[in-house]
């Protein structure tokens, strides 16, 4: 299962992620865009902890904090932060059914937003607008489709 | 984070992940603060930004599309609303266009008849087309005109390229027109270039020349016009073309492939001459030559199956049926046939000698 049949879905998937983040939205729908890199990042994490950890989490961070232009390490912090949390409940987490799966990602990304709030707040950056916030329960909504194709890419047609 | 990370902190992994956490926490709150604080991360920032350019490019360029859709959404509701005028519009002028492009043609059509009409300085009548019968042994059309529009049975139809055929049968709202190619039917013709005499025989969907006199001047690709004997047609109306010479089964005389110079399965209108328009052509002392001709036609219709007998000619004018009329079966042409020599006093091919040449062919019979 950890073993990768289809190598190159996990650079793609990356790939793609970074270019939903950057992607412009209208200005209604920005503070929505889901977190995609924390999405692809914690399927990884949670199906092929070999290929994706602590290092992973955090060069992927710093490509993205290069291509969203950020503050450079804010995103690498984050995602550290949540594959680590990922890595511990790992076990747990690959026998949740998918609804409580998304769940407990819902949790992370809102602990992801807490990070960055206080990151934010600890550098005296402006703080991102309240409804940024509904971005976790989107990317809560997003996880099992996104799991359930990143598993299909991922193992070809074999587990469907 | 000290809470989430608490609770299963007991085994050795465990303690080297966090520590590995912990390392990369210190890095990024490193480069968080230098790049905050100071400004000597620009470089790297700046270079790596080069290096991140496609991934921007390519992320704008669903966005450069959206900004078009969205553009193209704010006038979205106007667009479709002109969208389906012009729609509308379209059809509507497809529509028309076409209409014209029919009318054009048609207009084309009825130049080339007018212009047919008006070289022979010819009074005609246009006739529509109702019904076609082409088949080998049947080449008939119905005109849209009858008796009611003064047509007659005998009348000659033409179209702008020359002779089609002529009225043989009206009703009071139609007229049935026997082709030059029905078997039933021939027509007295001459070689526009030498003035020989000869038959053209319809024969289903070709027209022959039968009993072509081997020493006559008939050469392939001589121009046949009507010679006006007989009276039935007038003269100097193209007939066909000469396609092909061959000696016919007897090997004494030729048998002509001719190809008609009307379009007989084109067009939806005809001309049709009218039984008037032969009276200027005669001055009026003649009318009564003019009747004469017309008597004689129905004579020459009565006595055809006698006289086609006579002459021992074969083929399908030997069965004709009553309705044709056609073959003038007359001296004069009959010595065309037997004596191509004959000098013809007044060519039929030369325009100028066509009032002259009923009179001629008058004189000569």
């Amino acid at each position: 299962m950890s073993r990768l049949r289809s190598p190159w879905v996990l650079p793609i998937s990356v790939f793609v992620a970074l270019l939903l983040g950057l992607l412009p939205l209208p200005e209604f729908l920005r503070p929505l865009r889901p977190y995609w890199l924390a999405l692809v990042v914690a399927y990884w994490v949670i199906e092929d902890p070999e290929h994706a950890g602590l290092g992973f989490a955090f060069a992927l961070g710093l490509v993205a904090d290069i291509a969203f232009g950020g503050l450079l390490g804010e995103q690498a912090l984050r995602l550290t932060v949540m594959t680590f949390i990922l890595q511990r409940f790992r076990s747990q987490l690959r026998f949740f059914p998918l609804s409580q799966q998304a769940l407990a990602i819902g949790g992370l990304l809102l602990n992801d937003r807490v990070v960055s709030a206080v990151v934010h707040l600890a550098l005296g950056e402006p703080q991102l607008p309240w409804t940024f916030w509904w971005a976790p329960a989107l990317g809560m909504l997003l996880w099992a489709p996104l799991f359930l194709m990143l598993d299909a890419l991922r193992l070809g047609r074999r587990k469907s | 984070m000290p809470s989430y990370a608490g609770p299963a902190a007991s085994r050795p992994g465990d303690v080297a992940g966090t520590l590995r956490l912990l390392a990369y926490l210190a890095v990024s709150i490193a480069l968080i603060v230098t790049d905050h604080r100071g400004h000597w991360l620009g470089q790297i920032r700046a270079q790596g930004e080069v290096l991140i350019q496609p991934l921007w490019w390519l992320a704008g360029l669903p966005g450069r599309i959206g900004d078009n859709v969205r553009d193209d959404a704010a006038t979205r509701s106007r667009l479709a609303k002109e969208n389906r005028v012009l729609r509308n519009a379209l059809l509507i002028s497809g529509a028309r266009h076409a209409r014209l492009q029919t009318a054009a043609e048609e207009n084309e059509r009825l130049r080339g008849l007018l212009g047919a009409a008006q070289r022979g300085r010819l009074d005609v009548q246009l006739a529509p087309i109702l019904d076609i019968d082409l088949d080998p042994t049947r080449q008939r059309l119905v005109l849209d005109l009858g008796s009611r529009d003064g047509v007659g049975i005998g009348q000659s139809v033409i179209d702008a390229g020359g002779l089609l055929g002529q009225i043989i049968a009206v009703t009071p709202t139609t007229a049935t027109v026997l082709l030059l190619t029905d078997p039933d039917h021939a027509v007295p013709v001459s070689v526009a270039r030498s003035g020989v005499r000869l038959i053209a025989y319809g024969r289903g969907d070709r027209l022959e020349l039968a009993n072509v006199p081997l020493s006559s001047d008939v050469k392939v690709g001589d121009a046949v016009v009507t010679s006006g004997l007989g009276g039935r047609f007038p003269p100097g109306f193209p007939v066909g073309t000469i396609r092909e010479l061959r000696p016919d089964d007897s090997r004494a005389f030729l048998l002509g492939a001719l190809v008609p110079a009307a379009q007989l399965d084109r067009g939806r209108d005809v001309l049709l001459l009218r039984r008037v328009e032969m009276a200027p052509l005669t001055p009026p002392p003649a009318k009564a030559g003019g009747e004469e001709a017309r008597l004689r036609g129905t004579a020459s219709r009565a006595d055809e199956r006698p006289q086609a007998a006579l002459e021992g000619r074969t083929g399908p004018e030997g069965a004709s049926s009553r309705r044709q009329a056609v073959t003038p079966a007359g001296t004069s042409l009959n010595r065309s046939v037997s004596d191509p020599t004959a000098p013809l006093p007044n060519p039929p091919l030369q325009s100028q000698g066509r009032e002259q040449q009923p009179r001629a062919s008058e004189a000569h019979r």
